[in-house]
């Protein structure tokens, strides 16, 4: 079979061309704004006038085909052809940015020179004339000796004179010569500023929006606050705009679960119906709303560009630790989820700052830890207002996160110390324009997590619920026995209790933890699915799991409950993808083993000084 | 009048916010490979106009810098390797 044609888009970071691949295209993909969102192959399909089918993969952003990152690396050796799992691409779209010529253009001059059939899309040309620029797209295409096609990606103009060029072009036989000619960069450079300067109509001087906008957000005094008033808001977020949702999901799931009951004869098929599938899954998804509001604001964030300008912020205290400010974006992604996060270390230039950020990332409160700190803290937490609109329970909360990043520096300082012995990394970040994101590109990141969490929820949240169901209802007990001692599942948690009770963890607890091995939020379905075992006259629903909760477990149990998942590594994929990014097996298992460490400590020390304290009695 | 007054050249990093200058000499050999491939897709060159726009609240470092039309953050240590001459 004739694999279809593929058309590679190229551009230096910040140019717009993860915006204009999915206007192309349509494929969901994130829209970011800072160097280094594109990490991972994205690809989709475009269909041409007369129907061909073309296949379009969007290149992770590069400033030159001399990488100095593994991410530039992976974008020259595709064009390259020499990359692994990739072929050729037939033609090229370089994606430039309108207002930043001067500098893309470089590596636009270096792409052209592969001799491959080639487009170049002025992006942002509106951005360009917000800022006092006319450009002269004919004379720049004269220049370059290719089409220069005129385009606001954001805002799909241009897109179809873009595909109606690609048609051009791909219709027309070609018999080019493929070469690298390794081009002096200093050269190149000075080419690139004539060319600009060339296409330069004319330049009136107003004030930039960004500057502007960066004297108060990177301000040395209101910067840093704004930044954890942004932080703290987003937390506070999360917490009190899911209210609503998260009722209306926990009342159909009542619901559910007692019209089923009605209907189902007593016997295994319902226990496992409404204790197994309803209890369990139902209870992990009550907390989609969180974690899609936690989605929204990283989204958000990053599309704004003021992810880079936390970046900026923090670089020195980051720098502190032995890291880079590079790695607050991939740790603050890691607060929706460590998978990316580990991923988008890619763009940290320094091997073993990138290795640090990746052993530390899993620290950084991961959306799938919500669940299970919401339930325990709505359990144990007085829902009281400190002050006008900051809850205790929300309070709670953010301190969770902040023993979480104050556990990753440190982690990272002796890291930096020890295994990881070394010097430094630079911080070398270009600060992109401020730019609104498209709503629909927020929505499309939003709809994507969604899907991906409710797919977790239908596979290995339901697997392992139905997995646990079985061993919690088998043998069956007699009577004056409790369901969760006398079965299979019963007896694993009574051996995990003997290793974990001196830290004040109770048979539940136990019982939950074996299982939340595969993800964390796995914890809360296992609890709710045994005491919907245990006593099965009760009807399932958020309320009753918090009522039991309050029954058995004690405030010191629940505190230690909570400081355990701070630091435990409880995510298979996690430990994957480590195991991918550092190829073998030796860092995730020191990973793994340091975090269980650190979990055993934290939650031991919790729980002995919360029994000091008097709080060891239900 | 005082006579035409010539600026003295300084590196990058003393350089006052918001004072433009032209880049003299960048040394490259005390940046490593990695850091000087990434100034030069910046665009830092000899000749180039640079100048420092926001310094980081700890320690004055980083600094933003606008360079060409781009503005871009490196640390102090880095910006010690340009030197610069003040427009004026």
């Amino acid at each position: 079979m004739n694999p279809l044609p593929l058309v590679a888009v190229a551009g230096s970071p910040n140019a717009g061309k993860s915006a204009l691949f999915n206007a192309l295209t349509g494929a969901r993909q994130k829209v970011g704004n800072y160097p280094g969102v594109t990490v991972e192959r994205h690809s989709g399909r475009l269909t041409l006038a007369d129907g061909r089918p073309v296949e379009m993969v969007d290149l992770p952003g590069a400033y030159s085909l001399e990488p100095a990152s593994p991410d530039e690396a992976v974008t020259r050796d595709v064009l390259l052809g020499k990359q692994a799992g990739e072929r050729e691409p037939d033609a090229l779209v370089i994606v430039l940015d309108a207002s930043n010529l001067d500098n893309h253009l470089r590596f636009a001059l270096q792409l052209i020179e592969l001799g491959l059939p080639t487009i170049i899309a002025l992006n942002m040309v509106d951005l360009a004339k917000r800022d006092g620029l006319e450009l002269d797209s004919q004379r720049l295409a004269a220049e370059l000796r290719v089409p220069v096609i005129e385009t606001v990606a954001v805002r799909r103009r241009g897109i179809s004179e873009l595909q109606a060029a690609l048609d051009d072009m791909l219709s027309a036989p070609f018999c080019g010569v493929h070469k690298h000619v390794k081009s002096d960069l200093v050269h190149l450079q000075r080419r690139a500023r004539e060319i600009a300067t060339a296409a330069v109509v004319s330049e009136t001087p107003v004030r930039r929006w960004t500057h502007r906008l960066d004297g108060v957000l990177l301000h040395p005094v209101i910067g840093p606050i704004i930044l954890a008033l942004i932080m703290f808001v987003m937390f506070q977020a999360v917490f009190a705009w899911s209210q609503l949702p998260v009722s209306w999901i926990a009342d159909a799931v009542a619901w559910l679960s007692n019209t089923v009951s009605a209907a189902l004869p007593a016997g295994l098929l319902r226990s496992m119906v409404v204790d197994g599938v309803i209890a369990g899954v139902g209870a992990v998804i009550t907390f989609l709303p969180q974690i899609l509001i936690l989605f929204f604001f990283i989204l958000l964030l990053e599309g704004t560009g003021y992810m880079v300008r936390a970046a900026f912020l923090m670089d020195k205290l980051m720098h502190g630790v032995g890291l880079s400010g590079r790695a607050f974006i991939p740790l603050l992604s890691s607060f929706a989820c460590a998978v990316p996060g580990i991923m988008a270390t890619r763009t940290i230039d320094d091997p073993k700052d990138r290795l640090t950020t990746i052993l530390v990332a899993p620290l950084m409160t991961c959306s799938a830890r919500l669940p299970v700190y919401t339930l325990i803290i709505a359990a144990f937490i007085p829902n009281r207002q400190l002050v006008w609109g900051v809850g205790l329970q929300g309070v709670v909360m953010f301190g969770l996160y902040i023993i979480g990043i104050t556990g990753a520096l440190l982690a990272a300082l002796v890291l930096r110390r020890g295994v990881l012995k070394g010097s430094g990394g630079g911080f070398m970040m270009e600060l992109p324009k401020y730019q609104w994101p498209p709503l629909k590109d927020v929505a499309i990141g939003i709809l994507t997590r969604a899907q991906i969490f409710l797919k977790r929820a239908g596979t290995i949240i339901l697997g392992t619920t139905i997995i646990l169901w079985a061993l919690a209802s088998v043998p069956e007990a007699g009577s004056g026995q409790k369901q969760s001692e006398v079965s299979i599942a019963g007896h694993i948690a009574t051996g995990i209790e003997k290793v974990v009770k001196p830290i004040g963890f109770n048979h539940d607890i136990s019982l939950a933890l074996l299982p939340a091995m595969a993800a964390r939020e796995v914890a809360v379905s296992a609890i709710a699915t045994v005491y919907s075992i245990d006593s099965p006259d009760e009807r399932a629903g958020a309320q009753k799991l918090q009522d039991n909760l309050h029954r058995r477990w004690s405030l010191a149990t629940a505190l230690a409950f909570l400081a355990w998942f701070v630091f435990a590594p409880q995510c298979i994929s996690t430990i994957a993808v480590t195991r991918r990014e550092t190829n073998g097996w030796r860092w995730p298992l020191f990973m793994v083993t340091y975090l269980f460490a650190l979990a055993y400590l934290a939650a031991g020390a919790t729980y002995w000084i919360a029994v000091a304290a008097g709080l060891g009695g239900t | 009048m005082n006579a035409p007054f010539q600026p003295e050249q300084m590196s990058l990093d003393r350089l006052a916010v918001g004072t433009r200058a032209r880049v003299c000499s960048i040394n490259w050999a005390s940046l490593d490979e990695a850091e000087a491939c990434r100034l030069r897709h910046f665009g830092f060159d000899e000749g180039v106009t640079v100048e420092p726009l926001h310094l980081g609240p700890f320690g004055r470092d980083p600094i933003a810098i606008r360079v060409g039309r781009m503005t871009v953050a490196i640390r102090r240590a880095h910006a010690g390797a340009i030197h610069v001459q003040p427009i004026r």
